[in-house]
């Protein structure tokens, strides 16, 4: 049974990874007032860059940053069309999902062809601690992505609510008018939010690539980055409920392997049902009725309205 | 021809300038691949409509997206965003179709009535469950509406893997995850002899009657007003969260009677392959595109839905004559979305540009009369 | 006189013999390939893809071509390239997926002289009336099988992992026998398996082996396009790997113990026959491991490479 636990926890941890990296990112888009839908096309284009990288250099560090490039290109495409422009924020997010999963796709036919696997990043084992009986094999011996994602929380934590950059971004979120009027820029917070978030989504997609599953396959997110959006809304815009609700859905799905693999003789559609259900109902039971979505959120700024 | 009614024109061309401009990038990638894009441009336009079937095809393919574009413009004018339109087609196509496979007695007629009744129900309650989450525990509807949607996939799944499962395919052994095909009398009639069925008609019906809900109703009105400001409605006396649910039902309505309508109107049958997108094409996403391309105008959401099914029937055949790789023609249409929602600026400020230079042609006119007199 | 009558003999005999000379360099038999997924999938579209192109190296260029479309996962979009691939006059057309049955029966009958081929299935539709219909079926019970027995012989925990997609058709009949095989080597082993609920959740598939091998499981097998996930977890744990469609070694050459190469040319190449003799559809084309559809390709690498290596090395002392 014990081991069983260990098993869902260790899952869960892995499978939290991509979404705590989109989620994030897009929590600081939302924060500064940017509604982005194509969370899924940047990464995929973030895990293709990764993993053709890889293939050609090996190298998994230069991996990692051309996935990060990558990302922040396509978020500085997404900044311009939707704060330059001023575009439909929903349907921008949809095209540029679509745009990332057709251009992802055509490259990996294109450049590699064939499916084929990498070695990407193996676990790291951290000196000291994981060494621990069990929780040193469960937090301390996964690959180092994964232990960026979880470090991510604090960090946005962190600069969301104790720096004047955090305070810009959600004063530009909440009342853009205001801030603009105490001379901050709006044009520039939001390029910036939305870039970094592309950074993000493309990190994700490399955690997929070039670590926790080493392979690349058209459409590899499967609507991933959608799951990643709709966890902002069930964190609120915190990075910690965030974290909270990327972990939920994560174990549940853990939960619902094991419970198939256990033979429990519930029919596997539904087991697979079970994260989706629970996290519906696990955000109706919170009924966060305060909760108030950042006032700017998917409201293009124009001076003088 | 004056100044006004030429600038309106050339505002009507801007999304189509962004949408050749696309095309015009998607030329080069197809160049690139070593094809000729005028090859593969004339065998996009004879997909799409160089021939009576491959018309058909194109309107076949636009009416599901009209039905969901339609659905889209009720939810969004209220505010909310419903990303659930694949759920909501599935749970309307397998009620509709349930409910046939259990009463192939009824007369055709009745039939196809009462199952597309069922749908549109259907439809209406899974988008409820969105509405009332948002309207009554703040459960943001992103969320919620793409939960649904997974939701109704694996129920689907589960479904059509065992409990309506085609006997015949028990008996055969095969095993492949479909329905019976519905008996022949519930087939809604074919216009033309092409695939083009009478679901069309019903969609530009409801396509009429949801401006005039929007329009021409009290309730209509009241949904609008909800989504342009919460704060106002409230003020005066509107239960905001009332409509908020109503948007969601009659959006999930109409998207679900949609589903029903590609049962009984091309498919005759559900199947699935895992996910919902063999059967509903991503109309549930497409079917925002077409919306928003029509600005969130029910009457201009028909010749987006037209054009949107046209560029999808047309990549299909483009693929087929030039064997391109598929995700080029995913990379295009994702292409012309961005250059089409990026043009709408330029209108805006042509607009801007109209409504200043009226004014001031106004004011003009107002000076110039008091000067007269 | 004669002599004229002997011209015009022989350019008339000439002129005939010529004319047959065009007919005998008769047009190529062209066949229009439809799939769900990708030619690169690794799996299910691939498998049939590599199977034209056999034949194309087998009949030549001239004799045989083939076009093909790919992603047509919408069955709406598949029937409009069927219909148009028909009026384009393709004499085989290969709707590859089981989806894509109630489209043929519509568009079949306005297309006598042109045949339609699909599977997996073993429905031709004869009581409907319809000539113009080939099926096929690989008996995916019998590779699992196989592949069953070789797993339990070489099992050290004797628990296995099966990653499937949805339990229908083809991944059905594949874990069936893939379980009897086990059980007829080692009766009392445990055999666990997962539905991912689609045939693309790599992310799932992996997390799914995950599980397998943390409950103990040290061979694990699984059908679709997204087991590549799973296929990276045994490569970087350690432990074997048994496929299905395609020859899968070359994802993990030391891990990856046998196929089930499926060879659809075997079902392919008498079909051609009738098709050009005239006869348009109504047989049903199994592929098993009797005429050599099916076909099992063992990796010797993963499956003795380690005893060998032992060997050599001296870990192993064998007298």
């Amino acid at each position: 049974m014990e081991a069983i636990i260990m098993g869902i926890i260790k899952s869960a941890i892995r499978l939290a990874t991509p979404y705590l990296y989109a989620s994030i990112g897009e929590t600081l888009g939302q924060l500064s007032g940017v509604l982005n839908l194509g969370v899924d096309g940047v990464m995929l284009m973030g895990a293709f860059s990764a993993f053709y990288t890889v293939v050609k250099t090996g190298n998994l560090v230069l991996g990692l940053l051309v996935a990060m490039l990558v990302g922040g290109v396509f978020g500085l495409l997404i900044a311009f069309i939707n704060v330059t422009l001023k575009a439909e924020q929903g349907i921008s997010g949809i095209g540029v999902y679509i745009f990332g999963l057709g251009l992802s796709s055509l490259l990996f036919r294109v450049l590699i062809g064939t499916v084929q696997t990498v070695n990407g990043f193996a676990p790291l084992h951290i000196p000291w601690l994981s060494k621990i009986p069990i929780l040193g094999e469960i937090f301390f011996q996964q690959n180092i992505l994964v232990y960026g994602a979880f470090l991510l929380i604090p960090l946005s934590w962190f600069v969301i609510n104790k720096t004047p950059l955090g305070l810009s971004i959600r004063a530009v979120g909440q009342n853009p008018e205001a801030a603009d009027s105490l001379g901050v820029n709006i044009v520039r917070i939001r390029y910036l939010t939305v870039i970094i978030g592309g950074i993000l989504s493309g990190v994700a997609g490399a955690s997929l690539s070039i670590a926790l599953l080493n392979v690349f396959q058209q459409n590899l997110t499967n609507g991933m980055g959608f799951i990643a959006v709709a966890l902002v809304y069930f964190g609120a815009w915190r990075p910690v409920s965030v974290l909270t609700g990327a972990l939920l859905f994560s174990t549940v799905n853990a939960i619902q392997i094991w419970i198939q693999v256990k033979g429990i003789n519930i029919p596997s559609d539904f087991t697979l049902m079970l994260p989706y259900i629970v996290t519906i109902i696990v955000l109706t039971a919170m009924a966060k009725r305060h909760v108030r979505p950042p006032k700017a959120l998917n409201k293009p700024f124009e001076r003088g309205e | 021809m004056n100044d006004r009614n030429f600038r309106e024109i050339l505002m009507g061309l801007i999304p189509l300038a962004a949408f050749l401009l696309a095309l015009s990038i998607g030329t080069l990638l197809i160049a690139i691949l070593g094809i000729n894009p005028l090859v593969a441009y004339r065998a996009l336009i004879k997909g799409a409509f160089g021939s009576l079937n491959a018309i058909a095809d194109t309107v076949v393919k636009a009416t599901p997206l009209l039905f969901v574009g339609l659905g889209i413009c009720i939810a969004f004018r209220a505010g909310v965003l419903n990303i659930g339109g694949e759920g909501q087609l599935v749970v309307g196509a397998l009620s509709a179709t349930i409910f046939c496979l259990n009463f192939p007695n009824l007369p055709g007629w009745i039939l196809a009535f009462i199952a597309l009744l069922i749908g549109l129900i259907f439809g209406a309650i899974w988008a409820g469950i969105a509405g009332f989450l948002k309207a009554y525990f703040n459960v943001n509807e992103i969320l919620s509406t793409i939960m649904l949607n997974y939701i109704a996939a694996y129920g689907m799944n589960y479904l059509l893997r065992g409990p309506i499962m085609d006997p015949l395919q028990v008996q055969l052994g095969s095993f492949i995850p479909q329905t019976a095909r519905l008996s022949q009398t519930v087939d809604l009639p074919r216009l033309i002899p092409t695939r083009l069925h009478f679901g069309t008609v019903i969609a530009v019906v409801f396509a009429i009657l949801v401006y005039i809900l929007l329009w021409r109703t009290t309730i209509g009105f009241r949904i609008r007003m909800v989504g342009q400001n919460i704060q106002a409605s409230l003020a005066s006396g509107i239960n905001v969260q009332k409509y908020m649910v109503l948007a969601f039902i009659l959006s999930g309505a109409l998207i679900g009677l949609g589903g029903a309508i590609e049962v009984i109107g091309v498919h005759h049958r559900i199947f699935t392959d895992g996910s919902v997108s063999g059967f509903t094409g991503s109309a549930g996403f497409n079917g925002i595109v077409a919306a928003l391309f029509g600005q969130l105008h029910p009457i201009g959401t028909i010749p987006a839905s037209l054009l949107l099914g046209a560029l999808l029937t047309g990549a299909n055949k483009m693929q087929r004559v030039v064997q391109i790789p598929s995700a080029l023609i995913g990379a295009l249409n994702g292409l012309i979305v961005l250059f089409v929602v990026g043009s709408e600026f330029l209108r805006r400020r042509q607009t801007r540009i109209m409504e200043k230079t009226a004014e001031v042609k106004d004011s003009c006119k107002t000076v110039h009369q008091e000067e007269k007199s | 006189m004669k002599l004229k009558k002997l011209v015009i003999f022989f350019v008339i005999t000439g002129i005939f013999v010529l004319s047959l000379g065009f007919g005998v360099s008769a047009e190529p038999f062209r066949v229009a390939f439809i799939m769900p997924s990708t030619v690169n999938d690794f799996a299910w579209s691939q498998s049939m893809y590599d199977a034209l192109m056999t034949i194309q190296e087998e009949m030549g260029e001239d004799e045989f071509q083939f076009v093909y479309s790919e992603s047509m996962f919408v069955v709406a979009d598949a029937a409009a390239a069927i219909r148009d691939y028909a009026s384009e006059g393709y004499n085989l057309i290969i709707a590859h997926g089981s989806q894509y049955g109630s489209s043929l029966v519509e568009i079949a009958p306005d297309f006598p002289n042109t045949s339609f081929a699909w599977g997996s299935t073993a429905n031709v539709f004869t009581d409907q009336g319809i000539t113009n219909i080939y099926a096929y079926e690989p008996l995916a019970e019998q590779g699992g099988f196989v592949n069953g027995v070789l797993a339990a012989m070489l099992s050290k925990s004797n628990i296995f992992g099966v990653i499937g997609p949805i339990e229908t058709g083809d991944a059905k009949y594949y874990t069936e026998g893939f379980k009897a095989g086990i059980e007829s080597v080692t009766p009392d082993a445990k055999i666990n398996v997962t539905w991912i609920g689609s045939y693309s959740d790599v992310a799932l598939a992996s997390e799914a082996a995950q599980t397998h091998m943390d409950a103990g499981a040290d061979v694990l097998t699984g059908t679709s396009q997204m087991v590549v996930g799973a296929i990276g977890v045994v490569k970087q744990r350690g432990a074997l790997w048994f496929g299905y469609d395609v020859d899968q070694s070359a994802l993990a050459p030391q891990h990856v113990v046998s196929s089930v190469d499926v060879v659809w040319a075997v079902a392919l190449r008498p079909m051609i026959e009738m098709i050009k003799k005239g006869e348009m559809g109504g047989k049903i084309f199994t592929l098993n491991l009797e005429n050599g559809g099916l076909r099992i390709v063992v990796n010797d690498e993963a499956l003795i490479g380690k005893t060998i290596e032992d060997i050599i090395q001296g870990k192993m002392m064998v007298r």
